[in-house]
């Protein structure tokens, strides 16, 4: 009986805690991965509430709010998913945000014959190149964006049959990182990752080649804790969250969604 | 609803099939006769596809086929193209892949044949493979079947590995597991649904037979 009280006191303790300091879960798109990690982290620091993060395909997420998942907010790298939800009462529609402009590059790894930074998109119809990775155009908005990039600089029809489609950005950086593909079309915010930085080179591909590719935050109406959630959203806007958004390559969002 | 992956699908499990059952067969009686004190560390290589994560398995191979890998730049040097994002590449992930789930009822059938009548044809003198054509393999048959029928059902569902090194090129890796996971992201609920139905139907139906042979519904 004496070990109780410590116990309970020790138990007592630690629900008060939790009950003063919220924990939201995120879902986000993968290109979000490391600066999304950092600006979480600095919010747990600031306001000591906590964010467990979970990144994966938007069209994913999309699917999971649908079918009941119960995500605090969810980060998609296309704007169209959000606004599905909302329509569909699935999500609050004055919470809707766009937190960043999502940019493309052309990227080869580091010991690659490859120079883009000088070619630029004629690195693509190198003979060197047998392979080139994009995100499947079908479903991932990077992908989406790369294939119209080739279209409207006239590349298209001669590269299709070289391309080789990831599942989503960060699984087509793998097919170039790992050198299976010879040269690959990843996010401005993977090529600047800690990850990926040292082990190749980018070009930005230019921006008027792509439509632009909106990305967009909403809290879904299902969210456990709305008002933690609604905070989190609010440090995205502080100039320290933009901060390492633009560093990352996010360009600042038109103001209205 | 999209033919051509379904068809792609169908020709990877029979070509992986078939290739399994010519490798399956001595590796399955080494494993059911062998008596190597170390013959449980084989068996464990050869179960590993079973318990890895596909997307480990898939990991590898990826790095594997790589230009940075010995192995893969020796493909590239006898074949002057690397192994990924090519057909040939799946044939052979998937038969690393269906390997354990072809081997273990082959082995198993070899293990239960009556050894008296393996006896029986040695003392008579008949050679092992002879016995083992003769005599084993028809007293296996269910088993054979079995593995077969799995690697191929095994195969035609295959997802993760596939996912990992195929790349998703249409008609050349875009299998039907990959097809279906595309309409269900690009929200085609429809498309997939009918996909998958066939898939369905396609796998019960390989899974009635294996459980028919081996209930002995029809004598053989």
């Amino acid at each position: 009986m004496k070990i109780l009280r410590p116990c309970v006191l020790v138990l007592i303790a630690l629900v008060a805690r939790s009950a003063q300091a919220g924990e939201i879960t995120v879902a986000a798109a993968s290109d979000l991965t490391f600066a999304l990690t950092e600006i979480a982290q600095r919010f747990e620091k600031t306001t000591g509430n906590k964010v467990r993060l979970s990144f994966g395909s938007s069209g994913n997420f999309f699917a999971q709010i649908q079918n009941g998942a119960r995500f605090d907010i969810f980060f998609s790298a296309d704007v169209e998913y959000p606004r599905k939800l909302v329509a569909g009462g699935l999500a609050i529609g004055s919470t809707l945000q766009l937190y960043g402009v999502g940019r493309i590059v052309l990227w080869a790894p580091a010991g690659s014959p490859l120079d883009v930074g000088k070619m630029g998109m004629k690195a693509l119809l190198d003979p060197s190149v047998e392979k080139i990775a994009i995100a499947n155009p079908a479903h991932a908005p990077y992908g989406r964006a790369a294939k119209a990039a080739l279209e409207n600089l006239k590349l298209y029809d001669q590269v299709h049959s070289k391309l080789v489609l990831g599942e989503n950005i960060s699984q087509t950086a793998q097919f170039v990182e790992s050198g299976n593909a010879q040269i690959g079309i990843l996010a401005l915010s993977l090529a600047r990752a800690p990850t990926l930085k040292d082990k190749g080179r980018y070009w930005e591909i230019p921006i008027d080649s792509y439509p632009r590719i909106e990305q967009a935050a909403v809290i879904p109406t299902a969210a456990r804790d709305q008002q933690v959630a609604r905070a989190f959203l609010e440090y995205l806007r502080t100039p320290e969250a933009q901060a390492i958004l633009r560093d990352y390559g996010f360009q600042a969002p038109p103001e209205k969604p | 609803m999209s033919w051509q992956a379904l068809v792609l699908s169908v020709k990877l499990a029979v070509i992986v099939s078939v290739v399994l059952f010519v490798i399956g067969m001595p590796i399955a009686y080494w494993t059911a006769y062998s008596r190597w004190r170390w013959k449980f560390l084989v068996e464990s290589v050869v179960a590993l596809p079973l318990v890895l994560p596909p997307t480990v398995l898939g990991f590898y191979l990826l790095v594997a086929m790589g230009p940075r890998s010995p192995l893969g730049r020796l493909w590239l040097r006898a074949f002057g193209h690397s192994l990924s994002f090519t057909f040939e590449g799946l044939v052979v992930a998937s038969i690393i892949y269906s390997l354990p789930i072809t081997v273990q009822p082959f082995a198993a059938a070899f293990r239960s044949v009556d050894q008296q009548l393996v006896q029986a044809s040695a003392t008579l003198g008949v050679a092992r493979l002879r016995t083992f054509a003769r005599v084993i393999v028809p007293l296996s048959y269910a088993g054979i079947i079995t593995g077969m029928v799995l690697s191929f059902a095994h195969t035609l569902g295959e997802f993760g590995v596939v996912l990992m090194v195929g790349g998703n090129i249409p008609g050349v890796t875009r299998t039907v597991s990959i097809d279906i996971y595309d309409q269900v992201q690009s929200l085609n609920y429809s498309v997939a649904n009918q996909t998958a139905l066939v898939l369905l139907l396609a796998s019960f139906l390989t899974l009635s037979v294996v459980y028919a042979v081996n209930r002995k519904v029809w004598a053989l």
